[in-house]
């Protein structure tokens, strides 16, 4: 009987969908470990951090939620301790050269002697600089770790949220349009 | 002492497969004064995921980030939240990743009822399969040629005892 030897070929057929589906799935440039993220056209989480002292001196003022209304905020979780924030720190800093943007950085779980002689070396390119010494405010934006940056509209909402350093190419092709689109 | 050996071997492999009580990583000073407060906490990390360490939940994780969620329930429910409002005050930061339990919606349907749907399909299959008419035994079928042959055949045999 023809058509029972048929029956015993459906496994693999099955199996063949399944195979093209996953082949269409993985062909379709989606990277499975990119998230959703939660808070894009959220309001920015509302909180107050102090400013960023060493030597009895201060080396930015701190960072409150309420000056995200009315500008443009690029905001940069940061640390001293964190390698791929250095690999991002000239975007960042070119960032910081983009008119119509307020750069503006929280320190995250660092050392403030260790975080200003970081920007000595590094450079400084934010307007402000709150701490979040015990990492309070970071669990706030749904933080996973440093380097990551949120992008702020005048409405004090957030319109687009890098995981990971800033790279020259996410800068050009992602960000400053982002910006433009937001300065209209 | 042989006859105790089955029983001591059962008792042992019991005492390894029962699951191990997981040592929690709430640290020195985490935990909250209130028991009952503290224990809606525990209650509540156990159901959010470690999201830098893919399959552990807040409650069981030693990792900074999870220490660091954990801090943000305690503030939650001390603000007076219910665990329904502290779960979504974290679910709203971090995502429908951080719950273990996916919540039931369009995306997730196949995700949910995929299972009971295939034992389903399974079932009708079988069903179909079971009540599907026999084909008749093919008992007259035999040709007169094909007969005989069996009859000649069946006759060698029949002379050995």
């Amino acid at each position: 009987m023809p058509s029972r030897r048929l029956l015993y070929l459906a496994p693999l057929a099955v199996f063949a969908v399944i195979a093209v589906a996953a082949a269409f799935y993985l062909q379709s440039g989606r990277d499975p470990r990119l998230l959703p993220s939660a808070l894009i056209d959220k309001p920015a989480p509302a909180f107050s951090a102090p400013g960023l002292e060493h030597d009895g001196r201060i080396v930015r003022q701190g960072v409150d939620s309420a000056s995200f209304e009315g500008r443009i905020t690029v905001l940069n979780f940061f640390a001293s301790w964190c390698t791929p924030c250095l690999v991002e720190h000239p975007q960042i800093t070119a960032l910081s050269k983009t008119p119509g943007v307020t750069l503006v950085g929280i320190n995250y779980k660092d050392k403030p002697a260790e975080a200003a002689n970081w920007l000595a070396r590094h450079g400084n390119p934010y307007a402000r600089i709150g701490v979040d010494p015990a990492g309070e405010i970071a669990p706030e934006f749904g933080l996973y770790g440093v380097p990551e940056t949120f992008l702020i509209d005048r409405a004090g909402r957030i319109r687009f949220k890098q995981v990971g350093p800033i790279t020259k190419q996410v800068l050009e092709q992602t960000i400053l349009p982002a910006i433009e689109t937001l300065k209209k | 002492m042989r006859r105790y050996a089955a029983p001591i071997l059962l008792a042992l492999f019991l005492a390894l497969a029962a699951p191990i009580p997981s040592a929690p990583a709430i640290g020195p000073g985490e935990a909250l004064k209130d028991a009952k407060l503290e224990d809606r906490a525990r209650d509540i990390g156990r159901q959010l995921r470690c999201l830098v360490c893919q399959n552990q939940s807040i409650d069981d994780s030693d990792a900074p980030l999870a220490r660091d969620l954990r801090r943000l329930v305690r503030k939650r429910l001390t603000a007076g939240d219910d665990d329904r409002q502290v779960i979504a005050y974290i679910h709203a930061r971090y995502g429908d990743f951080v719950l273990l339990r996916p919540p039931v919606d369009e995306r997730t349907w196949l995700l949910w009822f995929g299972p009971a749907l295939a034992l389903l399909v399974a079932l009708a299959f079988l069903l179909w399969r079971l009540r599907r008419p026999r084909p008749a035994a093919p008992a007259d079928s035999l040709s007169p040629e094909a007969a005989a042959r069996a009859d000649a055949l069946l006759g060698d045999r029949g002379d050995e005892p």
